[in-house]
């Protein structure tokens, strides 16, 4: 399976341009917050949203191509579709909505009944195969919903936010089921999330995007050690910071300055993991209201923005330098609590920064 | 509420119990009885045939003049009968727009003929059959469409397996109401159909000619019209007396 979409489609407002490549059993997410055009991509592939430009190529054969007026309808794309609240059809019992796609496509009902035991039975759900949607857990309805979208056996299989809707337990176990049933079955597949987790555990390749166009296209580790922009690094959960090299010195302005030593000069971008930066309340550590840099430790004063509990551990939010974040224990030093507005000594070890060039814009 | 109430009472005190069964039986009655319904189903059937896909278009696609499209589709309900009479009259009548050529090519006449009255009902009940549905369409998630066309189900196989039973109990509702104002016409009926005994005057005309000679069958007929009338409203409580169905 190979895929290969150029997806303009311009609404009112809106005008989103996307381009998506996606080989032979891979699993692309496509990340971006609410908004960015993630759905419309989707919907876009699945057939239900004509493009305005632009083409969608899948296994050589064109899909869509407004330029051409070709445009292959829904029904006879082979693109299985799950939606966040799964949608199942409620009037019928999860066995027929499995066997619905084949049905349609052909199969008699002997087969198509066949087909969706197999796979209600495969995804651990057989037991439930008589019961309506209604009866269902979020789980269970999920596993029905996949099975109803695998049983076509589609060339590329679309999932929107396929996690949203569950509890955690659930999606530990819907990610792992997703892992053996997607990349195994020789399809492909897209999915959208807002959910970097959600991305990263399940995909291959992540394609971020935010307001209709591209920012950022890699595997998890290359997105993450270098991130194309901050709210990028914000979705993979690290900092992205902005300076200058000069002299040994990769300076962020306002007198904070890391040594690097042997690093080129010129604008560099450097990440950090939250976890490598150091807080303690103001006074309480060796530091002073400045910026001092050491060979092993830079340390500056500053404050506390935010506060974010993240069970034993807390991210505070700092001022400064804008947006940098510090995954730190929930208690202080001397068993304070941190809250916003509080004055605070960060420090980082001139070794957990690392630098990178920015790629051009 | 007593202004809504003392009427029923006053048409149930008047009722003749004992002579009910022969009232009701008379040559009058049977007639009126049987034409109102054989013309009540078929303006209902008429009204889903033609009324479920535009009520289709109007909730699902967008074209220019939709506007324009739904309110003719809904005047009927704020229009006067007798004035739909009228327009039926000269658009379908012997010298109507589509009534003329109608008659001098193919001898088709709608005036004075049950299918006449099977036009005027349709006119003014199919409607009731266009907003419910329209309504229920529009509540309706299309996703559920949409995952139907990417499992393989073409227009028609997405609306009768999908839509049509998750949108099944407007669809009832909405024939229910469409056959009850069927039933019930009137102004549009004698003014375009006319009142000739077996062929136009269906129950209500009947009630209205009864009145002047024989009011105990009118009297009659009327219960049999309540009776009818507070049987649909039973059968769709679930809708508008607030039960809870599921």
């Amino acid at each position: 399976m190979t895929l290969t979409a150029d997806v303009e489609v311009r609404l009112d407002e809106f005008h989103e341009d996307v381009h998506l490549d996606v080989t032979d059993g891979e699993v692309v997410a496509v990340l971006g917050p609410n908004g960015a055009g993630k759905t419309t991509l989707l919907r876009a592939l699945a057939g239900v949203r004509p493009l305005t430009g632009g083409r969608i190529v899948l296994d050589g054969r064109v899909l869509d191509d407004p330029a051409q007026g070709i445009l292959v309808p829904s029904a006879q794309r082979p693109c299985g579709l799950v939606f966040q609240e799964h949608l199942l059809f409620p009037h019928l019992d999860a066995q027929a909505n499995v066997a619905f796609g084949p049905r349609r496509r052909g199969a008699s009902r002997a087969e198509a009944t066949s087909v969706a035991r197999d796979l209600l039975d495969r995804l651990g759900v057989g037991d439930i195969a008589h019961q309506r949607p209604g009866t269902l857990s979020g789980g269970q309805s999920q596993r029905v919903a996949l099975a109803r979208a695998l049983a076509i056996g589609p060339r590329l299989l679309l999932l929107d936010e396929p996690m949203a809707a569950l509890d955690v337990t659930q999606r530990t176990a819907v990610r792992q089921l997703l892992r053996s049933h997607v990349g195994g079955s020789g399809s492909s597949c897209v999915l959208v999330t807002h959910d970097p987790l959600d991305a990263t555990a399940l995909a291959d390749t992540l394609v971020l995007i935010d307001d209709g166009r591209v920012v950022q296209r890699g595997t998890a580790p290359e997105v993450a050690r270098r991130p194309a922009s901050q709210w990028v690094a914000g979705m993979m959960g690290v900092n992205r910071l902005e300076g200058h090299v000069r002299g040994g010195w990769f300076d962020l302005g306002a007198g904070l300055a890391v040594p690097v030593a042997g690093a080129p000069e010129g604008a560099r971008c450097a990440v950090l993991a939250p976890r490598d930066v150091s807080v303690t309340p103001y006074g309480a550590g060796p530091g002073s209201p400045v910026a001092r840099s050491a060979a092993t430790r830079t340390e500056w004063s500053t404050r506390v923005t935010s506060v974010q509990p993240t069970g034993d551990r807390v991210v505070l939010g700092l001022e400064y330098p804008t947006g940098l974040t510090a995954d730190v224990p929930a208690a202080g030093p001397d068993g304070s609590r941190w809250d916003e507005g509080m004055a605070v000594t960060a420090s980082v070890d001139p070794a957990d920064v690392e630098l990178f060039e920015p790629a051009p814009v | 509420m007593g202004l809504l109430a003392l009427p029923m009472i006053g048409l149930l005190a008047r009722v003749s119990w004992s002579t009910l069964g022969s009232d009701l039986t008379s040559p009058v009655a049977v007639d009126a009885l049987r034409l109102s319904l054989v013309c009540s189903l078929w303006a209902t059937g008429l009204s889903l045939v033609l009324g479920l896909p535009l009520a289709w278009l109007l909730a699902r696609t967008e074209f220019r003049g939709k506007s324009v499209v739904r309110a003719i589709t809904v005047l009927p309900l704020v229009l006067p009968p007798v004035v739909g009479g009228v327009a039926l009259l000269l658009a379908f009548g012997r010298a109507g727009i589509l009534g003329r050529p109608l008659f001098d090519w193919f001898g088709i006449q709608f005036t004075f003929s049950t299918a006449g009255v099977v036009l005027a009902e349709t006119f003014v009940a199919m409607p009731f059959l266009i907003v419910t549905v329209e309504a229920a369409l529009q509540v309706m998630d299309v996703r559920f469409e949409e995952v139907a066309a990417s499992l393989g189900a073409g227009r028609w196989a997405t609306f009768r397996l999908v839509t049509a039973p998750m949108i099944r109990s407007s669809l009832v509702a909405g024939a229910a109401l469409t056959w009850a104002r069927a039933l019930g016409e009137f102004g549009a009926t004698i003014t375009f159909a006319g009142d000739i005994q077996g062929r136009t005057q269906t129950l209500p005309l009947a009630v209205y000619l009864a009145l002047e000679g024989n009011e105990r069958v009118a009297v009659a007929l009327s219960l049999l019209l309540l009776v009818i009338s507070f049987a649909v409203l039973v059968a769709l409580r679930g809708r508008w007396l607030g039960a809870v169905r599921r």
